[in-house]
């Protein structure tokens, strides 16, 4: 059952942040998908970790670090438990990007073999595969999208061959807001022997995500998206795949023996946790799963489907709006184009009323690219946003080419 | 006038929609091609300067109204002005841009193109604005 208009109204008065005025108007946060507002229960949990127990984990005997490092490895088994994976599997970074350039970094390819990804992938999931192309003289091949930009998976048997080595795409299309199609393209990987990395950037904040029922090798996804502060990512691997990475930084706290020739390393996560740790941000991502849990990741599913699903039929009536509609089941973001008038002015036209909407690529050239388009416009919501909300971004939006002189 | 009217003037949606000097140039001296990476505007800016005179301009590219406007209009001021009063203006524009709405274009030098004041308050589209001007410094600089 999705969210009711009287728990969303309950959910706001935990983030101040929602109450500010933007140029007179009310903010309205449309703009989730990039990074989400924070609970007062995440800003408390990382100041109170500074206020009473603030050390460095890992390392010292002192009481403080005891707690310290306690609570940091609380906040890894947090994460595991809500991905449904087990607490050794998960290592922090400091976002997604740094998870994947860590698996695409550890990979040892050489020419002849050949890495998979989307055309519809975010750059975070396309340029570390590209660059590990270019370093191993391996070759880049990507499933394309068709003209709604879903992917062509009748093309899979032509792409997933006996050469691949690596399959990487997005669990949610951060531009389209579709659900890829997992067991599909993890069944043609794993026919092959290729391993699978998921993006789930989009798909852990919104969805119940098991990763084990899922059933990938490697998976990434980011704090800041799913109300947790900047500067923490979680990077998911298979026991055994983590057990063969190499590691990525080296340094202090992922050793055990250090000559000045040469040093032993620590067993994962350790191992590709070198230097001093981000503890306030996990221990904060803790707090944010907890209260993520707290209101059920199902029912957050669901409200974000009602929102997609207002987003979409608003949309539709609106003349001159083009959805990037993809193709399957979608979280509660839209991407759209406005015929006659570019992304930006859109982004600035509905600023001027309050609304916070990301206007550009999203990350994602060779998608829009594919598409025909330079710029969208994306509007994405999260557990706090209203069917109000909605309502008055499309009223705003339908006066957009009015107002830049293009409804003839 | 609101900002959001003060920002998009008419003159400056007419210009989008119907640029001034919009064509590549057959024997430009001089051009630049500069991308607004986060959004992907562009503009390809030719020159032809004859005697220390910018004979002809003309320029292409695609993006929101403020940076093709700006295009627009700066082709109309810079053809045949001297290379160093195009300079001149480029300092003076990039200065009025910046300046966060609190120096304004002077009528005088920059005729139609005042209507690009209203950019300044809103600093996150200044380098909109600046896109083709960044091009005129490349190719004056080349």
């Amino acid at each position: 059952m999705p969210l009711t208009e009287s728990e969303i109204l309950a959910i706001r008065e935990d983030f101040p942040l929602l109450t500010t005025t933007v140029n007179g108007s009310p903010l309205v946060y449309l703009d989730s998908a990039a990074t989400s507002q924070k609970p007062l229960a995440v800003l408390d949990a990382e100041r109170d970790f500074y206020l009473h127990r603030n050390s460095a984990v890992h390392r010292g005997a002192h009481t403080l670090a005891a707690l310290a490092t306690e609570e940091f490895e609380e906040a890894r088994a947090t994460v595991a438990r809500f991905v449904g994976v087990d607490a050794d599997e998960i290592v922090w970074t400091s976002n997604a990007t740094e998870g994947i350039n860590l698996v695409a970094y550890g990979q040892r390819l050489q020419p002849g073999d050949e890495i998979v990804v989307t055309e519809s992938e975010h750059h975070a999931n396309l340029l570390p595969w590209q660059q590990l192309a270019k370093r191993s003289g391996a070759t880049l091949r990507f499933i394309p999208v068709d003209d709604e930009g879903g992917l062509r998976l009748d093309l899979l048997p032509e792409i997933v061959t006996n050469r691949t080595r690596v399959v990487a795409f997005a669990h949610v299309s951060n531009v389209l807001g579709t659900i890829a199609p997992v067991a599909e393209l993890v069944a043609a990987a794993r026919a092959v022997g290729a391993i699978v990395v998921l993006d789930a950037c989009q798909s852990v904040p919104h969805l119940p995500v098991n990763l084990r029922d899922l059933d990938v090798d490697f998976a990434v996804f980011s704090g800041h998206k799913m109300l947790a502060p900047t500067g923490i990512g979680v990077l998911y691997g298979r026991r055994e795949r983590l057990a063969t990475l190499p590691p990525f930084l080296t340094g202090g706290s992922m050793i055990t023996t250090v000559t000045m020739e040469s040093a032993e390393f620590l067993a994962p996560p350790q191992r590709f946790e070198a230097g001093t740790q981000r503890v306030s941000q996990a221990i904060a991502l803790a707090t944010a799963i907890d209260y993520l849990s707290a209101i059920g990741m199902d029912r957050i599913a669901a409200h974000g489907t009602a929102i997609s699903t207002r987003l979409l039929a608003g949309l539709a009536r609106i003349e001159g709006v083009r959805v990037l509609t993809g193709r399957g089941d979608r979280v509660g973001l839209a991407a759209f184009d406005v015929e006659g008038v570019h992304a930006h002015d859109v982004g600035q036209f509905l600023d001027d009323r309050g609304i916070a909407v990301r206007v550009g690529h999203h990350c994602a050239q060779p998608l829009h690219r594919r598409l025909g388009l330079t710029a969208t416009t994306r509007a994405s919501g999260s557990i706090y946003t209203t069917e109000a909300e909605i309502d008055f971004f499309l009223e705003a939006l339908a006066e957009v080419r009015t107002f830049f002189g293009v409804n003839a | 006038m609101s900002d959001l009217a003060g920002l998009y003037q008419q003159l400056i949606l007419d210009h989008s929609k119907n640029p001034v000097g919009w064509h590549p140039l057959a024997s430009p001296t001089a051009s630049s091609h500069q991308v607004n990476p986060t959004c992907g505007d562009e503009v390809t800016l030719d020159i032809e300067v004859r005697e220390g005179v910018i004979a002809a301009v003309g320029w292409q590219g695609h993006g929101c109204s403020i940076s093709q406007a700006s295009a627009s209009l700066l082709a109309g001021l810079v053809e045949k002005s001297t290379v160093e009063n195009a300079s001149a203006l480029l300092d003076e524009f990039r200065e009025a841009l910046r300046s966060r709405g609190t120096i304004e274009l002077d009528e005088e030098r920059f005729g139609d193109a005042i209507a690009l004041n209203g950019v300044s308050k809103y600093v996150a589209r200044v380098k909109c604005a600046m896109l083709p001007w960044v091009a005129l410094e490349a190719t004056l600089a080349g």
